[in-house]
């Protein structure tokens, strides 16, 4: 174990002159899971709010498929993705097999479940508190969507972040569509697996520190902003 | 207008695939861990990189899954160890032709301790029985890889199914090779490995080498065309260019030089 503390100091001193091919894996994360996130909210965050407001039959089953989603296991999406985009799948001909673009799909699965279903929640609470004002107003259950998603922005933060955690840390699905290819598709995650199967575990625990690192940066980043956003806010109003 | 978004999103990104390019700027290769882990690729393709301008994509994973991703057309070469298989692989028309490219051996590493007493041993049969009998933790790939299938069969060889103690010291960790050695150091567990691995592995802990030299261990590696025929999607002239380098002067010595600690990892042989 003596070379662990070798080991480790060597990774660390790899992050801190800025070692080329590191920072274009952690380039590459943030990318796909960023991209990820963003789109996923695009889509997730109007299902959700629809969820909230709208009465339909199968609505309760709708919210329950969905929290469920939330648990469903990256390895799982990671081989249904690979079916589908295998070139004896169905979406073969769009050659995104081994592409960042397949992880960002992968990634887009796990995540638009968490966001959908937080936003629900978020949504369906604001919902019954302005329920009178928005009957009153003539605003109709679903065209109050835009509005409430707009009074929810900052809470809705937290759902883009807790979808972001669930991007960045998970490898069982980019390890599978994005094949881990070298200089194409190794992230962050998926180098840890790679440097603990070459026993080089000090260098695998060093990347998981800045893996940390970077959840941390984010989400102090986005709480700044939301603090910001809350404080202009009360000083409008 | 989501999708337009998406779609600019991807672009501004670099990531978005663009449209199948005549000149194949890129190929993919199926191959093993064995060969990622021992770090080849990353030594030998800057030089083919370097003179065709091919980017060659390496999806390392078992030799089984290997053949399986070819098999469904997501590669355009092979490169794998588990030779019956790549020839069922040609016959059954998913493959061209078959070319051997480069051999190394496996060998029987364990704990320093050695509970089945087999170390200076150069017969594999011999040992296994011994920790059979011993009942002493062994560590299998358990995945279908080259290596698992190569260590099966000498089970197969002494008469013994080893499944049948799985769970108890026979271990199946269903993973690469690299993690399998983790597992094996962090239980004192012997475990069947290619020297290539063994030698570029970082954690071995009380492990050392334990069987080495018998001739039924001896590990060939071989390389494929995926059948463009099958899979109209094959980048067949980047890949065959591929081929060509690796079983031609210049890919065998760059095989030849790979050296880690005065050890040469892999020995070319192709005809």
């Amino acid at each position: 174990m003596q070379n662990f503390a070798a080991e480790f100091s060597h990774a660390l001193s790899l992050i801190f002159t800025g070692d080329s091919e590191l920072w274009a894996i952690v380039l590459l994360s943030l990318k796909v899971s960023v991209l990820a996130v963003l789109i996923s909210a695009v889509i997730g965050m109007p299902v959700g709010a629809a969820l909230a407001v709208a009465r339909f039959p199968g609505r309760r089953m709708m919210i329950i498929l969905m929290n469920a989603l939330m648990g469903f296991p990256p390895v799982v999406v990671g081989l249904l993705v690979y079916l589908m985009l295998s070139r004896s799948g169905p979406l073969g001909v769009l050659e995104l097999l081994y592409t960042p673009t397949a992880m960002i799909i992968a990634q887009m699965v796990l995540v638009i479940p968490i966001i959908a279903a937080l936003t629900r929640q978020v949504v369906e609470m604001l919902a019954e508190e302005y329920s009178e004002q928005l009957r009153s107003l003539g605003v109709s259950r679903l065209a109050s969507v835009p509005v409430l998603l707009w009074d929810a922005r900052l809470a809705l933060v937290t759902a883009l972040l807790a979808g972001f955690g669930r991007a960045i840390a998970e490898v069982g699905a980019v390890i599978i569509v994005g094949g881990n290819i070298n200089h194409v598709t190794r992230v962050m995650t998926t180098t840890i697996a790679l440097e603990t199967s070459k026993g080089n575990l000090a260098l695998a625990l060093a990347l998981g520190a800045i893996l940390i690192g970077i959840a941390i940066a984010v989400n102090a980043m986005v709480s700044a902003l939301a603090l910001r956003a809350e404080q202009e806010g009360l000083r409008h109003a | 207008m989501i999708r337009n978004f998406i779609r600019a999103a991807l672009i501004a990104l670099g990531v978005a695939a663009g449209p199948a390019m005549a000149e194949e700027p890129f190929i993919v290769v199926q191959s093993t861990t064995s060969t990622q882990n021992s770090g080849l690729f990353d030594y030998i393709l800057p030089w083919f990189e370097a003179e065709t301008g091919i980017d060659v994509r390496i999806v390392a994973v078992g030799t089984g899954q290997a053949i399986r991703n070819a098999i469904n057309g997501d590669g355009d070469v092979l490169l794998v160890h588990s030779k019956p298989d790549e020839e069922q692989f040609v016959a059954d028309g998913w493959g061209v032709e078959r070319f051997d490219v480069m051999y190394n051996d496996f060998i029987l590493v364990g704990p320093k301790s050695d509970p089945a007493k087999v170390k200076g041993g150069s017969d594999i049969l011999s040992a296994l029985t011994a920790i059979a009998e011993a009942e002493a933790p062994f560590a299998s790939r358990g995945d279908d890889s080259g290596t698992h299938k190569a260590e099966l069969a000498h089970w197969g060889a002494v008469d013994v199914d080893p499944t049948d103690a799985s769970g108890t010291w026979y271990r199946e960790t269903g993973s690469g090779m690299g993690a399998t050695l983790n597992v094996a150091s962090g239980m004192g567990a012997y475990t069947l490995t290619d020297r290539a691995t063994w030698l570029s592995f970082g954690n071995r802990g009380n492990l050392e080498v334990l069987v080495e030299g018998d001739p039924r261990l001896f590990n060939q590696y071989g390389v494929i065309l995926v059948n463009p025929e099958k899979h109209a999607g094959v980048r067949a002239n980047a890949a065959q260019r591929f081929i060509d380098w690796l079983v031609g002067p210049d890919g065998q010595a760059a095989i030849a030089s790979y050296v880690i600690d005065g050890e040469q990892l892999f020995f070319p042989n192709a005809k």
